[in-house]
């Protein structure tokens, strides 16, 4: 099952409102992303509690109809 | 609420090895392009790990999601921590910080 990139970004835009989301579709084939993003709400959490966050906003897509999201997470510099 | 019973497994693995891989296909023949990613850290690094090949077992394929609050493999645990999944070891690895944890664990490495 693929998945729009543009409702990924709205997913992690709900649960994280400040983020600066930028999207890839790394293969074409709208089933594997790559997303930078960044939040304030990263500041201070660990990577694993900062992909979980983003994870939870995609509310368990990831690893079912969304195959491979790479991730890279970071707090404003 | 009683516990996943697949818990206590993957409780005894981390227990038993300082550095255990969770991941698709085996160190030898990876089936799935993050988990060799992993391995490949892993092997600059001359780490010695357990592989455990959750295509041979359901129940640890989605236990070890629930255990570690984690919906995707690979997963890398040190001493008996989880460290994360690919992205992140790949971070880690680049910028030094994952050599840093892997000697603060006291964790041989070549």
């Amino acid at each position: 099952m693929a998945m729009d990139a543009l409702e990924i970004e709205r997913l992690i835009k709900a649960a994280l409102p400040d983020a600066v989301v930028e999207i890839t579709d790394l293969a074409g084939d709208g089933d594997h992303y790559s997303a930078k993003v960044v939040s304030a709400a990263f500041a201070g959490v660990s990577r694993v509690k900062q992909h979980q966050m983003v994870y939870a906003a995609l509310q368990g897509r990831v690893g079912g109809e969304l195959h491979a999201l790479a991730l890279q997470t970071s707090a404003p510099a | 609420m009683s516990e996943n019973p697949i818990f206590d497994r993957i409780r005894t693995d981390l227990e038993s090895n300082d550095v255990v891989l969770y991941m698709k296909g085996t160190p030898m023949f990876p089936q799935c392009g993050f988990s060799a990613a992993v391995v490949e850290v892993l092997t600059r690094l001359g780490v010695k790990f357990k592989g455990v090949n959750v295509l041979d077992d359901d129940d640890v394929r989605e236990g070890i999601k629930a255990f570690a609050d984690w919906p995707t493999l690979p997963q890398l645990y040190i001493k008996g921590e989880f460290v994360g999944g690919c992205d992140i070891v790949r971070e880690m690895f680049e910028s030094g910080e994952l050599q840093k944890l892997l000697a603060d664990k006291g964790v041989a490495t070549a």
